[in-house]
């Protein structure tokens, strides 16, 4: 005998999302939430806005962000490997959430100094991911939905036609939930070492996870195992560079370096490997996370000099500081015969004469350097000199369930998995097979979690 | 913690905050804040007194404890406020009233109503205030005129000069220039601002005080509390004029002004500070310091019997008990004007000063922000932005 209509694996906002959907559809639902109170809600706590479609500017965007446009970032980011009937759903539904997240209590950030905080495309949530969830689960227990925290689900087990049953450690405690319907909402599994050591090797052992400690990917394995056809590109992770001083996870958006474009970038033989003013740093941020993670030891160092501290973001760790280079080499641990070859074959490379301009491409650029920097390039000579040293900061993982329009599991075979649906971080794949689109996670989430919860308390009545 | 550790720690959570900036829609601390990417102690010192306390920047942090960054806010801010009043008060013998304000507040309100009894025992005897008085100046019946009035004088002058003082030298620490304390568009919207309560309210989520729920329960009972100590005042104001330019002795009958403006004023008081009193004791104690919850309680239980002893006084004033409550009153208010300098009461100053450099700060229009990059992305249409 079933004691819950709907079990949710996972309270992350697209958890959170199918809750509520399928407590207001009527299903008497109990969310699994795998971490304690004080640190639940997964990666969405790390999460702070979301893309959707509008017609017109709000208070809180400045202007509109027609489905087109949508489309064509979606498309862009994707190199098109996108499923379109998910992602039209996603687009479409997208202009539909705020209205729907405001009725569950979230708030929006308001405009500060005019509107130069605010983004045309994205509403920005007041308080982040955390104030986010924290608002659903308050919506969530006022509809009735049991949250269990500390419960780590093992393996879900089919019982036949008519429901299925979930393999859950509560506390320590074994349990086996029998339920009429499933929604899967547990992320990725860039938390777990010894699986992304399956594609990166040793180099995986030097990673920084980003975000909760607790996305392990057990049940998405569990999944795998029992036929669930996976999108996405196993070995895809989405990372940047961040400060290798970060906790091993959930340092979140702390620890992102952002002095990358105002200096030079070194590995530990105190050489430069890459273009650091290739692109507008938003557009080239994530790539940072692959270069650092072949390197030796994973490991490399932002380096810039007094004039340019004050033009970015410092990271929550203040830099490595000298007063000459040498020193700065002997602090890092960097061979200073090396990195000061390096340095200067750098300065002498820098074109005078062209006017540094931070926040656009400014073509200050090298000339006959190896690799160049095509923006930004100033020379590193006004001490103190300073230093983040960096380590790839995995953010998430790419790798998913193949989902259909009624967010059904779908095995290898094409067939609906029974009774199983999926939402957020561990479908997101589906539609954002690869690159990165500020939001987008939250949007997918969102629209899937609704969908999901709908579906599963429909079923799981029927 | 020695100061170099306090700045320490407030820079290390501080430094925190201003890389992530997800508060940014709460209050005013963290605009502020990113307007700086290298702290001193003056500016955590102007962020303290530009939080409100409405905690919702806890609740939403991601870092708060268990995380091993330890991010809290509310408490660190609290501390440095703390610092603030010690740091300012004067002379450096009585600063250390400010850490212990409960015992403080407890010997001095105790000395005062000692020293009033003794007065009033001394001056006119058992008999007499313990027997009815009716009539004009029947409370100078009790404690003869120039015993009330020199040392409230004395008291309401000195405890003025010390916040004065205060305030000043706190001002220089964290603007400099006093020549800006005479901009009148600054003073003007700070003031505007605090009376209307804009930085009271969590962006619009309400203050999760006393729990993680959105109320405006602590800015109403706040303003109550304002309102009262200003009806408060205009009473005691208007009862001079009654006095010294009418020729009206009290006390006067109840329809008058300084009898209807007193009642207001001791009945929002006592409403406004038990109210905060009770939200107070529901509030999370970690999310304070013990020297700031100490402050809290001891102002507000002090102001709280202030309005209580005074209304009683005017309820029985026509009683043999009118001697024996006038004693206490006058008493309690010794105490209170006597650790005003040196508690809670002081924090308007520095609030609205803070209120004022903001304004300054901010100058009344737009301005970019110094430190800029992740913020491109946001205005950068077609790029990634702040999410991840």
């Amino acid at each position: 005998m079933a004691t819950h209509d709907v079990a949710v694996i996972g309270g992350g906002n697209a958890g959170l999302c199918a809750a509520l959907a399928a407590a207001e559809g009527g299903a008497r639902v109990v969310l699994l939430e795998r971490a304690p109170e004080s640190l639940r809600g997964g990666n969405s706590r790390h999460t702070r806005d979301l893309r959707y479609v509008h017609d017109r500017a709000t208070p809180f965007v400045t202007g509109a962000y027609p489905e087109e446009e949508f489309w064509e970032d979606l498309l862009r980011v994707t190199g098109g490997e996108t499923h379109l009937g998910l992602a039209t759903l996603v687009i479409q539904e997208s202009r539909t959430l705020p209205e729907w997240m405001e009725r569950h209590g979230v708030r929006w950030q308001p405009p500060l100094r005019g509107t130069l905080h605010l983004s045309r495309t994205n509403l920005f949530f007041l308080g982040g991911g955390k104030a986010l969830v924290n608002t659903y689960y308050d919506a969530a227990r006022r509809v009735g939905v049991e949250v269990l925290y500390e419960a780590t689900v093992r393996d879900l087990v089919e019982t036949g036609s008519d429901g299925c049953a979930v393999v859950v450690d509560v506390g320590g405690v074994r349990r086996t939930l029998a339920c009429g319907a499933v929604v899967v909402a547990s992320g990725g599994f860039e938390a777990n070492i010894p699986w992304l050591a399956r594609y990166w090797g040793e180099a995986a052992h030097q990673f920084v996870i980003r975000g909760t400690p607790y996305n392990d990917g057990t049940v998405l394995a569990a999944l795998l195992g029992r036929g669930a056809r996976s999108v996405g590109e196993p070995r895809g992770v989405h990372a940047v560079a961040v400060d290798a001083r970060s906790p091993r996870y959930d340092g979140g958006i702390v620890t992102r370096v952002d002095s990358i474009p105002f200096g030079i970038v070194v590995n530990r033989l105190g050489q430069r490997f890459a273009d650091e003013g290739e692109d507008l740093w938003p557009r080239r941020y994530a790539s940072w996370g692959a270069l650092i993670a072949e390197q030796p030891g994973q490991t490399a160092y932002s380096v810039f000099d007094a004039k340019v501290w004050g033009c970015f973001i410092p990271s929550a760790y203040p830099p490595l500081r000298a007063s000459s280079l040498e020193d700065l080499a002997s602090l890092l641990g960097v061979d200073a015969a090396a990195f000061q070859a390096t340095v200067h074959a750098y300065n002498r490379s820098v074109r005078p004469g062209e006017r540094f301009r931070p926040g656009e491409l400014d073509g200050c650029a090298t000339s006959g350097l190896h690799p160049p920097k095509s923006h930004w390039a100033l020379p590193v000579d006004q001490p103190p000199f300073y230093a983040y040293p960096l380590r790839p900061g995995i953010t998430f993982t790419y790798l998913g369930l193949a989902v259909d329009e009624r967010a059904r599991v779908l095995t290898t075979a094409g067939r609906p998995l029974p009774h199983v649906y999926a939402a957020g971080e561990c479908m997101a794949g589906n539609i954002l097979s690869r690159g990165y689109l500020g939001g987008l996670g939250l949007t997918i989430g969102s629209v899937f979690g609704r969908i999901a919860g709908t579906e599963a308390a429909r079923d799981a009545r029927a | 913690m020695p100061g170099r550790d306090f700045l320490d720690e407030a820079t290390r959570q501080l430094g925190i905050c201003n890389a992530c900036r997800y508060c940014e829609g709460y209050c005013a601390v963290f605009p502020a804040l990113e307007l700086r990417t290298e702290l001193t102690e003056g500016d955590v010192t102007y962020l303290a007194h530009l939080c409100h306390d409405c905690r919702n920047c806890y609740d939403a942090c991601m870092f708060a404890p268990p995380h091993e960054f330890a991010v809290n806010i509310p408490a660190l801010l609290a501390e440095a406020r703390v610092r603030t009043y010690a740091r300012y008060s004067w002379p450096r013998l009585l600063s250390s009233w400010v850490r212990h304000s409960g015992w403080a507040t407890g010997v001095v309100t105790g000395g005062g109503l000692l020293a009033v009894g003794a007065l009033v025992l001394g001056l006119v005897g058992w008999a007499r205030v313990t027997s009815p008085h009716a009539g004009p100046g029947a409370f100078y019946a009790v404690v003869p005129y120039l015993a009330m009035v020199i040392p409230a004088l004395i008291l309401s002058f000195y405890g003025a000069g010390v916040v004065t003082g205060g305030a000043l030298a706190y001002w220089t620490e964290i603007h400099g220039s006093l020549r800006d304390l005479l901009d009148l568009r600054a003073l003007g919207r700070a003031a505007g601002e605090a009376l209307g309560q804009r930085w009271f309210k969590g962006g619009g989520a309400g203050c999760y005080y006393p729990r993680r729920r959105g109320s405006r329960a602590r800015g109403r009972l706040h303003a109550l509390v304002v309102g009262g100590f200003l009806l408060a005042f205009l009473s005691t104001t208007l009862a001079a004029v009654y006095q010294d330019v009418l020729g009206l002795l009290p006390p006067y009958p109840v329809a008058s002004l300084p009898v209807l403006s007193g009642l207001a004023g001791g009945v929002l008081l006592t409403v406004g500070t038990t109210g905060l009193l009770w939200l107070k004791l529901a509030s999370p104690r970690d999310l304070t310091t013990g020297a700031m919850a100490a402050l809290d309680y001891s102002f507000l239980v002090l102001l709280d019997l202030v309005a209580l002893t005074g209304l009683l006084l005017l309820a029985l004033r026509g009683t043999r008990l009118m001697g024996p409550l006038l004693t206490v009153h006058l008493g309690v208010l010794v105490g209170f004007f006597a650790t005003a300098p040196y508690g809670k009461f002081v924090h308007f100053a520095y609030r609205y000063l803070a209120l004022v450099r903001r304004s300054l700060e901010e100058g009344g229009t737009p301005r970019a922000p110094r430190a800029g990059v992740r913020l491109n992305e946001v205005t950068v249409q077609s790029g990634p932005d702040a999410a991840r």
